[in-house]
């Protein structure tokens, strides 16, 4: 029987976790994030679970201390964000590389300098390319649906890699909602304890992350691409099962109101709520417009996205990060690529916004769904980027 | 329907924790609800904000309150220093914190399109806890002036949020101040 509990997204990841039954934690707090671990060092004092929590005297070492113990084949978890996230850059690649499949929760905030403490992506979205399976929640309710199938994804002999899944500093971590949880017996049997399919052990010695050269670093390296494609099945098999258990249906990507839509927003975690509501409003007003937010950013769902997006006319991508420099920010560089693979001629703007937690309003997101209309009647791209809210 | 609150206060009044208290208390009574904090680092004495929301829908939205239809103001220093009918809807509510009536606050706040209530929540607090802690009287104030969210229910989070003495004290002030608020 599920019962309903009020949790904020921090409390509702480490309810999760607990009922995962994770043998290790290994955490350094630091806002937005620390309460997550806070409320799981809690459970472990208070023997809720049986786990090991190492107090570790940084995140390079949280992480490092991760490593180890998902090698020895226990249950791994941490939890970070910002700056924590950035020191532990170096150890993501040595997560993903040694197939430690590690879950890890981040409460997205920005990244100094200046110092702030509010959400945006930057800190996940700087560590993008560390090979980890990467997941953005919209509410608390998705933070715990999410970290209790990650570990199932990351576990499976087929993947075995990290999994992060975030959510928006503050607005999620901070925020109280109802959520639904399972019974800790219904979690286990989804979740059987794990399998590891080779462990350190004192009395079997193997050596792991030894020197590899040219003559197999590429390979190793291909193994990691081959592995992220394979998770694509894999994700997809954990969130049927979990739809079967729960009734909530995860996938790829979640799209409201795309069927007939002209216009739509891309985005992800909790601003997709707010661009949905917007998106009702302007339903009401017999504006055809959608949004779509991908779940899972890394491996990114290229197919699922297609499909999502139909025979919308344009396109607004929002970041809530910044690639200085570059053409487009990331997601929506990866939209872009994606429409290219495709073949389709779909118009697309891109929208910054939201860093140092500045809010995103409904009106902000009324404002971006115009815009885009005006793009599907006319078909002209006037700005490829806009700046949301920003004093110039 | 949607119903937003904001709740005025000081940090360490315990603003965070009324505004997750009506939350739950809607969540039991099969209603969707959001609380949250003025997000930040805290700093006890200043003036502080916390925020619920109430629906009978599943709640999307993530954003910010800027327009609220209901304002609680906890701490009665605030009233006059800071601006607490800020983005009020029109027709909207303010509970406060106050000895005086709730005419005389309307009148302090200059406002003329919203309904003011009034209760002495100090006096309650130091009556029944006989300490200074009077942010969960705020709660009955704002059950008399909008029944956002049943009396059973609010009793109950409050009996298993704070077990024992503590608890049925806290349901005797809330009562007390559902009695004792006026409003105009």
């Amino acid at each position: 029987m599920a019962r309903l509990m009020g949790l904020t997204g921090n409390e509702a990841i480490a309810y999760a976790v607990k009922q995962c039954n994770v043998d290790v934690v290994a955490a350094y707090p630091i806002t937005p994030q620390t309460i997550m671990v806070e409320v799981i060092s809690e459970y472990v004092h208070n023997g809720e679970i049986n786990a090991e929590f190492i107090c570790v005297e940084s995140e390079h070492s949280a992480m490092s201390a991760c490593v180890g113990a998902s090698l020895t084949g226990a249950r791994v978890f941490t939890a970070t964000a910002s700056q924590g996230l950035a020191l532990m850059h170096e150890m993501l690649y040595i997560a993903s590389g040694l197939r430690c499949p590690i879950v890890m929760g981040v409460a997205n905030r920005a990244l100094s300098a200046p110092i702030n403490i509010h959400g945006d992506h930057s800190d996940m979205m700087g560590s993008r390319d560390c090979g980890w399976i990467q997941i953005y929640a919209e509410n608390a309710q998705e933070a715990y649906d999410w970290i209790i199938q990650a570990f199932k994804i990351a576990e499976d002999p087929r993947v075995l890699l990290p999994v992060s899944v975030n959510i928006d500093g503050f607005i999620l971590s901070h925020s109280m909602e109802g959520v639904s949880v399972l019974d800790d017996e219904d979690v286990l049997s989804f979740l059987p304890p794990r399998k590891p399919v080779i462990t350190v052990d004192p009395d079997k010695p193997i050596t792991v992350g030894a020197l590899c050269l040219p003559d197999y670093y590429f390979e190793i390296k291909f193994q990691q691409i081959q592995a992220l494609k394979e998770a694509y099945n894999v994700i997809r098999e954990v969130n049927r099962e979990y739809e079967k258990l729960t009734g909530r249906r995860y996938d790829f990507v979640d799209s409201y109101a795309m069927d007939d839509a002209d216009a739509a927003i891309v985005c992800l975690g909790s601003t997709a709520g707010t661009a949905k509501a917007v998106a009702r409003w302007l339903r009401s007003e017999g504006k055809k417009v959608g949004v779509v937010k991908p779940w899972v950013y890394r491996p990114f769902p290229e197919e699922e996205l297609i499909k999502a997006l139909g025979d919308v006319k344009a396109l607004a991508v929002l970041d809530k990060a910044c690639s200085f420099g570059a053409p487009f920010n990331a997601l929506c560089s990866d939209i872009i690529a994606t429409l290219y693979r495709y073949g389709k001629d779909i118009k697309v703007f891109n929208c910054l916004y939201g860093l140092g937690g500045r809010d995103i309003t409904p009106n902000d997101l009324k404002a971006i769904f115009n815009d885009a209309l005006e793009i599907a009647k006319t078909g002209i791209v006037k700005e490829y980027m806009k700046f949301i809210g920003v004093r110039e | 329907m949607l119903t937003e609150v904001r709740w005025h206060g000081r940090g360490g009044q315990g603003i965070v924790t009324v505004s997750r208290l009506l939350a739950y208390a809607a969540l039991l009574d099969g209603k969707y609800a959001q609380a949250f904090p003025e997000f930040g680092p805290e700093r006890r004495g200043a003036p502080v904000t916390g925020y619920t929301r109430i629906s009978d829908e599943p709640i999307v939205i993530h954003s910010q309150i800027y327009n609220p239809h209901v304002v609680v103001v906890v701490d009665p220093t605030l009233i006059g220093n800071i601006d607490v009918a800020r983005g009020l809807i029109p027709g909207g509510l303010i509970v406060a914190h106050s000895e005086r009536s709730p005419e005389e606050v309307k009148k302090s706040l200059g406002i003329t399109n919203a309904k003011v209530y009034t209760v002495n929540a100090m006096r309650i607090a130091l009556d029944i806890l006989g300490r200074p802690i009077y942010n969960t009287a705020m709660l009955g104030a704002l059950l008399k002036a909008i029944p956002l969210v049943s009396m059973d229910s609010m009793t109950k989070v409050i009996l298993e949020r704070f077990p024992g003495a503590v608890g049925e004290k806290n349901v005797a002030v809330i009562k007390r101040a559902y009695e004792e608020a006026v409003g105009v």
